[in-house]
């Protein structure tokens, strides 16, 4: 499978990366040569295989459902590049 | 170089509670070299007053008999390790200005034992890279060079500064990160001793996420002792990561010196590329024959899935990387650069903060998780992920205790030598190491010796799931035989 410059302007619009029209080609060499790359899976013989879900087998550790951290604003809006009243700033969304 | 630089981890240690010298005087020697060594560009922010303090405070509980066990060791770490009121970026652009307010695990333990912190080492931006030349802080210069030659070469990646500041005696000892090779790699590049342990060994807590089924931290040493020392403060539960296995920690520095006698070392005769540089050939070979002579047993083993592992890798890893890295947005924290709109935002903000390699690999992962691709792509990939384990859960049903296979296909190259063309060239450098994560087993790089360019190489060891003290044992064997390697300083 390859793509074409339609679906390079796709996934980076998926993506949330803006790309300027000048790139598209050269991305689009470099994903294809991904692509070629990985190709080689499809002559393996996965039939009945169980997808890998967890790297050790081990069961899902679950804690309990109580508050252990939090009510801290300000060390969370401290990075912030806008913040105001303990609100994270960003460009209107809603008319 | 000074004397207290060129002591080991565990001489330094030994040194301090003797009190030959004090722990401020070894952050001293260690500040200064890492001063002399700017033009490697191995550390990406240096913490003097931080190292000062930190050393002052070991030096008191060290004379008050409060001693931990890593009391007054400097050391460095990875720009990926969140570090409380210590700027960390990840070595990208979108993390300029990013200074946690939390400490993550791994290293909140170092400091708990007594460590002292030097500064960040530098690394390829996200640890997306097999050379740390993707860094928005600029490449790493390995202390190494070929003989004759002023050609700066790369120190491998994605944890090239911690590799350097290792090699080049700026710390004791130093963090690392490792999702297909970026520890054992580097190690291998630079003469180093690094170790990926077994997935859930340490938490990932406080890690800058690449891919999260990938991930693990390791340490960097001079000696196989030393690396043993720190993985045993780096490694253990956290309540904070649900994949950090409830497991203790066992004391592996009492598993360097013991006997090899009697295990059976597999050797993966899928290992053996085409086109193999013979040097590679043969201090794998030689590395057999210190193995044999310590009492090992070789036995020939199959691996039938290995070629397809690094393939399966760049779907898995850019899946899970293009999701991780989802986060940022301009909103919460890093880079923002303003848009007409939110989404203009968002777009312009990514673009501008991410580096190349980075923006590929999250459109890469984009695309195989993307609807229709899914199955073809992701689903695919870690079906064959299940059977890469399966070879090595078979190797060691059969009685197999570690393998040993060659570390790299090659020994480092030259600063903007490789994937200028071609992106896969750059991946290829992880084909012996790629399997082990995903696989999700410890592996250890431990140098072997150097090539006719005056070069070191390393030999990989791996092992059984949680079973780091077998190649600790194993790699000290490689290390008595090899002896040490260490770059003449040119800087």
């Amino acid at each position: 499978m390859s793509v074409d410059a339609a679906t390079v302007r796709r996934i980076a619009h998926l993506a949330r990366i803006a790309v300027e029209e000048g790139e598209v080609e050269h991305l689009q060499g470099e994903l294809n040569a991904m692509l070629a790359f990985v190709e080689q899976l499809s002559e393996v013989n996965v039939e009945g295989v169980e997808p890998m879900t967890s790297v050790t087998p081990m069961a899902m550790k679950k804690r309990h459902d109580v508050v252990t951290a939090g009510d801290d604003a300000a060390a969370v809006l401290k990075n912030a590049p806008e913040s105001a009243d303990n609100f994270f700033l960003v460009p209107k969304v809603v008319e | 170089m000074s004397e207290l630089t060129a002591l080991t981890l565990a001489t330094a240690r030994d040194g301090l509670k003797k009190k030959d010298f004090s722990a401020v005087e070894l952050a001293d020697a260690h500040l200064v070299a890492i001063e002399k060594a700017r033009a490697l560009n191995a550390y990406v922010l240096e913490t003097p007053e931080r190292a000062h303090a930190m050393a002052k405070a070991a030096d008191a509980r060290i004379a008050a008999g409060k001693a931990g066990p890593l009391e007054g060791i400097p050391i460095a770490v990875k720009d990926l390790f969140a570090t409380e009121g210590v700027r960390t970026t990840a070595c990208s652009h979108i993390l300029d200005n990013f200074v946690p307010t939390y400490e993550s695990t791994v290293t909140s333990q170092l400091w708990r034992d007594g460590a002292v912190l030097l500064g960040k080492t530098n690394n390829d931006e996200f640890a997306m890279g097999s050379s740390n030349e993707t860094s928005h802080f600029g490449p790493v210069t390995s202390p190494w060079r070929r003989k004759g030659s002023n050609v700066p070469l790369v120190p491998g990646g994605s944890s090239g500064g911690s590799a350097a500041a290792v090699a080049a005696h700026l710390c004791l000892g130093a963090t690392g990160t490792d999702t297909g090779g970026s520890i054992r790699q580097p190690a291998a590049f630079t003469g180093t001793v690094g170790i990926k342990p077994t997935y859930g060994r340490c938490s990932r807590w406080g890690i800058v996420a690449f891919a999260s089924s990938l991930d693990q931290a390791g340490p960097f040493a001079r000696t196989v002792r030393d690396a043993a020392i720190l993985l045993r403060s780096m490694a253990g539960p956290d309540p904070k990561d649900t994949t950090s296995a409830d497991l203790p920690v066992p004391d592996y520095e009492a598993a360097v010196g013991q006997s090899v006698k009697g295990l059976r070392i597999g050797i993966p005769k899928e290992y053996r590329l085409d086109g193999m540089p013979a040097e590679i050939e043969k201090i794998w070979q030689q590395g057999c024959d210190w193995l044999k002579a310590a009492g090992a047993e070789l036995v020939s083993v199959s691996l039938p899935h290995t070629k397809y592992a690094l393939p399966a890798y760049y779907i898995v890893a850019p899946a899970e990387c293009s999701s991780n890295l989802a986060r940022y947005d301009g909103v919460r924290y890093g880079l923002r650069v303003p848009g007409g709109d939110i989404r203009d935002m968002y777009e312009r903000t990514r673009a501008s903060g991410f580096g190349a390699e980075v923006r590929r690999r999250i459109m890469i992962g984009t695309y195989v998780l993307s609807a229709g691709y899914y199955d073809a792509y992701y689903l695919r990939a870690q079906k064959v992920r299940t059977l890469i384990r399966r070879d090595f859960e078979a190797c060691f049903k059969a009685g197999v205790h570690a393998m040993l296979t060659p570390a790299t296909p090659s020994a480092a190259f030259g600063v903007g030598e490789k994937g200028q063309a071609d992106p896969v060239e750059m991946y290829l450098n992880d084909v012996f190491t790629v399997t082990v994560n995903m696989a999700g087993l410890p592996g250890i790089a431990v140098p072997a010796g150097l090539d006719a360019q005056g070069l070191p190489l390393g030999l990989q060891l791996i092992g059984r799931p949680f079973d780091e003290e077998t190649l600790f044992a194993a790699a000290h064997v490689i290390e008595q035989a090899a002896g040490h390697f260490k770059p003449k300083p040119w800087w």
